[in-house]
This record gives structure tokens, C-alpha cells and sequence, in this order.
């Protein structure tokens, strides 16, 4: 009785992925970023979930909690980082400016 | 016992010559005079101790004594080794004892000259070097005295070497000499191919063989008759020899009268049997030599200067013997050689002390009427003119002469084989030659001892140098004596030690040849009276200066003539060498070659570089292009990782 195939997560997974990757590599706003990258932490999820439903497997779903956990931290550490360069006196959010070293 | 005094009677002289050298500065005048006569004297002794040895012993050979082989190569060998044969024995004799008197006269002379020990050391290494000639049995090493006797002549032509004319004379007299030299050695290379070896006993021996061809012979007396004529002064080098007068008179006597110049003749009659193999060669050499005689009798009868006229009378004798050697007599042209070493030693030794007392003139007509102030000078100055105009029966050189115009008479040349050329022309010529002789010889005793006095005379002739004239003046009168003509009491002593085994024969020789020889002479010398002589002469001085009085008087003719063929061309080709069309040549292919490697260089460099420059833009952009990528941007960093990720997922996919 699944509502999706597994193709079907598969492509949504890829779709998700697809448009967090062009959040990241579009969005100057370190904010946006961040929720791009969660986005495509969900389709890595997602793909979890998805194998595990089709081979009846719970390590699917644990690997789901464990990636959850992982993007709350993620997400906590990288607003951290925002918010510390904010506190250094560097009142802005584009990723773009943070390129002084410049390899 | 000879191979000792053999190398000794070398060694004397050069030893002296050391000595002399080596000291110069440190001994006195007298000293070195003593050294150098003490040399050139135990020389003298030991060659006739020689003398006595070798006439004593066997007829045949001589006295060899080899002293150490000088090269060994294939196809030649040489040695310095000396022989002791009849013919180097009277030439040995001749050259150590006129060496002797000369070198005893000139330490009289030379007394206060600076440069003494300069003089005495080049002429007791002349006396060396014309003994290394004379005793040589081997051309080669004769060619070594051949060298050193013309090297001592250059030395002592420019003895008094502040005057340039002297200097320029030494050289004239070094060069013409080296022409012959050239050629000599030239003739000495071809035997040595052809025969290989130069020991002349060898060389003569395959010429007799006929194992030489013809015409090898023919060259190589060819060659061996121009080095001797250069050496003697004959036509056509014969202009070195006036001008050699500059040496000091000694030197002049002993070098340019009695021995060097004979060397050419010497030279000849070593290696006679080769020439009498080469007809047309022989023919060549007496046809020179009588025009030598007539020219050298002509210009001498128109010279003013006194050693200038027995220079050119020296030419003109040596004429006689070259046109004795042409008609193969030989022993006629050694006997002349002697003779004429004696009396032309006395007239140049004569002419010196002459020279010297009358204030260092040289001029015959300034000089004059010294007949009262030096009667002893007059007297060997007139036994010295009358041996060289031969002189019927009491002066030595009539009876060398008489050989020489018999033998003339006698010759017949067979220059090819049905046509042969009598020598009675060449008589023709060597009698007028005798008149000729007489006439000038005469002309200069009456104008410079009789007439009206000239310059005055100062001084007194010193012992030292009287005796020596004493001895030459007896020799050149009674020296002949030991060989007569056989119309004369038959009288054969020179020819018979000369060569034992062919004695001459002048069986058919009539009487009026004879009296012809003796005739000539004594009309020379008439005609020289009534010209200068007579208390009212008819001329003092022979007029004219135009034509050919004039270049003949001043022996310039000569060299006008060398000056048009020689001495331009080689001025031409020496500019032309100065041009240096073959040095332009070189020059601009160096050139070329330089700017066309400098090019290749240029073009190499640049590639190089180009190429260099090529790969570090290369680099630098390669380095440049990663730099781009770390650009600090995180969004790139992003899609980078993702971009690379793709291409690997593709890659994994695709492949």
C-alpha cells in the first residue's frame, strides 16, 4: 500500500536536492544557505526513509532521526557563526564578502 | 795518429775562435792577435804534418776519419766525417798557410781597431768552417762549412756596422750567396734521392755506374754550378763582390781573394766526375767563365778604386778557373786557385798597408808616386801584379795560367753527338782576357807608385805585418814552379800529386801556344807604360763618362739590371702581398662565417628564449588557473564540490 514508489521518493529526493544545491549556490544571504542546506539534508533523508520503506528496514528511519539531529546542530553552529561575525562588526549576511584570503 | 790531428786541424781554429769570442773585452789587442794566429798557426802545422802522412803513405784513398754519424734515415744517411785526399790537401795547405800569414798581418793591422776580438773570432771560424768545406766527405756536412764560411763573410763584410753602406753590402753579399745556396742544396737533395747517400765517394761511384739517368745528372751539376757560381762571384751574381770590399782589407784577402770565393771551384773539382758526365753543363760553366774573365778584366780596367779593382780582378781569375773546371781541367783550375790565393792574398794585403799609410785613400788617382816613400810596399805590390799578369817564367801565375789556356786549347765540348764545339774561341778569349789583365793591373801599379806624388805617406809598415808580405811575395813568384809547360823543362809535380794516375799529356802542343801565353802578358804591359806609365803618359785617366765607361766604371750596371728583373717584380709582388688579397679573402670569410654563427646563435638564442617564454606563461597560467578556483567565495567552493561530484557520478555512470 505504498502511497509512493520508490522511484518516485527517489525523485523527489533528487528534486529536493536539486533545489537546496541551487539555494546554496544561488542564495548570497548566509541565512537563506542555511536553510538551503537543510533542505537538501531533508532529501538525503528522504532517500533514507524511501530505502528503508522499500526493504522494510528500521535503520532507514534511524539514519532519519540521526540526520534530523544533525541539521538542528548544523543549523544551530551555523547561526552561531552568523551571529558571532555579527558581533566582530561585520553587520552583513552575504557569504560573498568573507573572501579576504582569497586563495 | 790522423784520426786525432784530422778533427784537431778543425778544432785549432774554432777553439781559438772561443776563445776569442768569449773574452772579448777582457784580453788585450795583442793577446787576441796571438790566440787567433796561435789557432789558424798549429792548424797550418798539422796540416802539413797531414801533408807529409798522406804523401808518404799509399797512393790510393786518402786519410778518412768519420767522426760520428749524423743522421740515419731511410733511404739517406749522413756523417760528419772528414777526408784527407789529395785534392783537399792542397786547398787545406792553401787556406791554413795564407790563413796564417793573413791572420799575422791583420793582427798588425787590427791593432787598434775596438772591435778587435769581434774580428778575430769571425776569422779564426772562418778558417773553421772553410776547413769543415775542404775536408768534408760528405756534401751534406761540406754544406755546413759551405753555410758557415758565408755566414763568417756577412759577419765580417759589415764589420765597421755604423756605416749603413756596409751593412747594406753584407746583406747584398748574404742574399746573392743564398740564391746559390738554395740551388746548391737543391742539387745535393736530388743526388741524396737519387743515389741515397751524399758521401761524395758514394755519390761519384753511382754516377760513374750510370745508375743516374742523364738528365738527373745534367740538373744536379746544373744546381751544383749555380751555388758555386753565387760562391764565386760569377756571371751573373758577380755584383756582391766589389761591394764586399767594405770589409776590412784582411778580411777582403783572405775571404773575398784566397779562399771563400774559391770554394765554388773547390766544389767542382771534388765532384769533377760528375760534371765530365754532364757535357752540356760543363760547356755552360767555361762559356760563363770566360765571360766572366773578359768582364771582370773590363770594369776592372776602368775602376778608381783601389780594392775595387782587385775585387774585380779576383772575378775575372775566377773566371779562368770555372773556364778551366768547363774544360775539365781541373787540376789547371786548382793550380790557378793556389797561385791566384797567393798573389791576390799579397796584392789585397799590399793594397792594405798601402791604404793605411797613405791616410785611408782609396781613390789611384789621389794616390800617387809612393814609389819613394814605400819602396818595400812597391816591391810586393809589383810581385803581386806581376803573378797576376802571369808574367813569362819568373812569376807563378804564368805558369797557372799557361795550364789553363793549354788545356782551353785542347777541349772539344761533345754536346750532342755530331756536334762538337772546339775550345779555341774560349782560348781566344782567355788570352785577351791576359792581355787585359796586365793592362789593368799595370795601369794601377804606374798610377799609384809612379807619376807625380799624391797624398803623403805617413808611418811605417810594421813588421808584423811586413813579413807575412815577404813570404806571399816569394810564394807568388817561385809557387808555380812545380808545374811546367812541356815546351819549358817538363816539369810535372802539381798534376802528378794531384792525380797520380792520368798525368796531363801536352804532347802536341805547339811552342807558339805557349808564346802566345807568354806574350800576352808582356803586351799588357807595354801598352800599360806607354798609356799611364811613361813620365808624359798619354792619359791619367781613361775619358768618356757616357756609354758604357760609365755604368762599368761605377759597377752599377749590374745592378740596374738585377734592380729591372729581380728586385722589382719581387717590390710588385711584395705589394701585391701587402694588398693581401688572399688575407681580404680570409678576413671576409671569417667575417662571414662570424655574422652567419652569430645569426644561427641569434635564431637559436630566440627560439630558446621564445620557447622558455612559452612554457613559464604557460606555467604561470597554468599556476593562474587553479588560483582562480580558491577564490574565497563559498557558494563557488559549493558548486565545485557539486560539479565535481557529478562529473565523477557521470564518469561511474557513463563509463
Amino acid at each position: 500500500m505504498l502511497a509512493f514508489s520508490f522511484n518516485d521518493t527517489l525523485l523527489v529526493a533528487t528534486v529536493l536536492f536539486s533545489i537546496g544545491l541551487a539555494g546554496v549556490l544561488v542564495r548570497r544571504n548566509m541565512v537563506f544557505m542555511l536553510m538551503s542546506l537543510d533542505i537538501m539534508l531533508n532529501a538525503a533523508a528522504l532517500v533514507f526513509v524511501g530505502a528503508g520503506a522499500r526493504w522494510h528496514d528500521a535503520t532507514g528511519q534511524v539514519m532519519f532521526v540521526l540526520i534530523l539531529a544533525l541539521a538542528a546542530v548544523e543549523t544551530a553552529v551555523g547561526l552561531a557563526i552568523i551571529v558571532c561575525l555579527h558581533a566582530r562588526g561585520r553587520p552583513t549576511l552575504d557569504a560573498d564578502t568573507g573572501n579576504l584570503l582569497r586563495g | 795518429m790522423a784520426e786525432i790531428l784530422l778533427p784537431l786541424l778543425v778544432l785549432c781554429p774554432l777553439a781559438a775562435s772561443l776563445v776569442v769570442f768569449i773574452s772579448a773585452g777582457r784580453m788585450g789587442a795583442r793577446a787576441i792577435g796571438t790566440v787567433a794566429c796561435a789557432g789558424v798557426g798549429i792548424s797550418a802545422v798539422l796540416s802539413i804534418i797531414l801533408s807529409v802522412m798522406l804523401l808518404s803513405g799509399p797512393v790510393a784513398g786518402g786519410l778518412q776519419v768519420t767522426l760520428w754519424p749524423w743522421m740515419r734515415v731511410a733511404g739517406l744517411s749522413a756523417d760528419i766525417a772528414f777526408t784527407l785526399d789529395r785534392i783537399s790537401m792542397v786547398m787545406v795547405l792553401v787556406v791554413t798557410i795564407v790563413g796564417l800569414l793573413i791572420h799575422v798581418y791583420a793582427a798588425g793591422y787590427m791593432r787598434d781597431d775596438p772591435g778587435i776580438a769581434r774580428f778575430f773570432g769571425c776569422m779564426t771560424l772562418f778558417v773553421a768552417a772553410m776547413l769543415v768545406l775542404v775536408l768534408a766527405s760528405d756534401l751534406l756536412c761540406l754544406f755546413i762549412g759551405w753555410e758557415g764560411v758565408g755566414l763568417c763573410s756577412y759577419l765580417l763584410i759589415g764589420f765597421w756596422y755604423d756605416d749603413p753602406a756596409n751593412t747594406s753590402a753584407a746583406r747584398k753579399a748574404f742574399y746573392m750567396t743564398r740564391m746559390g745556396d738554395v740551388a746548391l742544396l737543391c742539387g745535393l737533395l736530388l743526388l741524396a734521392c737519387a743515389t741515397g747517400s751524399l758521401r761524395i765517394g758514394s755519390v761519384l761511384a753511382s754516377v760513374a755506374d750510370g745508375r743516374l739517368p742523364a738528365s738527373g745528372v745534367n740538373v744536379a751539376a746544373a744546381f751544383i754550378l749555380v751555388g758555386a757560381l753565387a760562391k764565386s762571384a760569377q756571371i751573373p751574381f758577380q755584383a756582391w763582390l766589389p761591394d764586399a770590399m767594405a770589409g776590412p782589407t784582411p778580411t777582403s784577402a783572405l775571404i773575398h781573394a784566397a779562399t771563400m770565393v774559391t770554394a765554388g771551384v773547390y766544389l767542382i773539382a771534388r765532384v769533377h766526375d760528375l760534371f765530365a758526365m754532364a757535357a752540356p753543363v760543363m760547356a755552360l760553366t767555361a762559356v760563363l767563365g770566360a765571360l766572366t774573365l773578359l768582364m771582370g778584366a773590363c770594369t776592372a780596367l776602368v775602376q778608381s778604386d783601389l780594392k775595387r779593382i782587385l775585387a774585380w780582378s779576383t772575378i775575372s781569375q775566377l773566371g779562368y778557373m770555372f773556364l778551366a773546371l768547363g774544360c775539365g781541367v781541373w787540376q789547371a783550375a786548382l793550380f790557378h786557385l793556389m797561385t791566384h790565393a797567393f798573389f791576390k792574398a799579397l796584392l789585397f794585403l799590399t793594397a792594405g798597408a798601402v791604404i793605411m799609410r797613405a791616410g785611408h785613400e782609396q781613390d789611384i788617382f789621389r794616390l800617387g808616386g809612393l814609389r819613394r816613400a814605400m819602396p818595400g810596399l812597391t816591391a810586393a805590390f809589383v810581385a803581386g801584379a806581376s803573378a797576376l799578369a802571369g808574367l813569362p817564367l819568373v812569376t807563378a801565375g804564368f805558369y797557372s795560367k799557361e795550364m789553363i789556356l793549354s788545356g782551353v786549347w785542347h777541349v772539344h765540348f761533345g754536346l750532342a753527338r755530331e756536334w762538337t764545339l772546339s775550345g779555341h774561341p774560349l782560348w781566344g778569349i782567355a788570352l785577351l782576357g791576359a792581355f787585359l789583365t796586365a793592362l789593368y793591373i799595370f795601369r794601377c801599379v804606374f798610377i799609384v807608385f809612379c807619376g807625380k806624388a799624391g797624398t803623403r805617406a805617413a808611418g811605417r809598415t810594421s813588421r808584423l805585418m811586413g813579413i807575412p808580405l815577404v813570404c806571399l811575395s816569394v810564394l807568388s813568384l817561385f809557387g808555380g814552379v812545380i808545374e811546367m809547360p812541356d815546351t819549358l823543362p817538363s816539369l810535372h809535380l802539381f798534376s802528378a800529386l794531384l792525380d797520380p794516375g792520368t798525368p796531363l799529356s801536352h804532347a802536341d802542343e805547339p811552342v807558339w801556344l805557349v808564346l802566345a801565353g807568354a806574350l800576352a802578358p808582356l803586351a799588357g804591359l807595354g801598352v800599360a807604360w806607354v798609356l799611364w806609365g811613361r813620365p808624359s803618359p798619354v792619359m791619367r785617366e781613361i775619358p768618356g763618362q757616357a756609354g758604357v765607361i760609365r755604368p762599368a766604371r761605377t759597377g752599377r750596371g749590374m745592378d740596374v739590371l738585377y734592380d729591372r728583373v729581380f728586385v722589382q717584380p719581387f717590390r710588385l709582388l711584395a705589394w701585391l702581398t701587402r694588398l693581401d688579397i688572399p688575407g681580404h679573402a680570409i678576413t671576409g670569410t671569417g667575417r662571414l662565417t662570424r655574422a652567419a654563427s652569430a645569426g644561427i646563435l641569434g635564431v637559436r638564442a630566440g627560439l630558446l628564449d621564445m620557447l622558455a617564454m612559452r612554457a613559464t606563461g604557460t606555467a604561470r597560467w597554468a599556476g593562474h588557473l587553479p588560483g582562480l578556483f580558491q577564490n574565497g567565495r563559498v557558494r563557488w567552493y559549493a558548486a565545485w564540490i557539486a560539479g565535481g561530484l557529478c562529473a565523477g557520478l557521470a564518469m561511474a555512470v557513463l563509463s
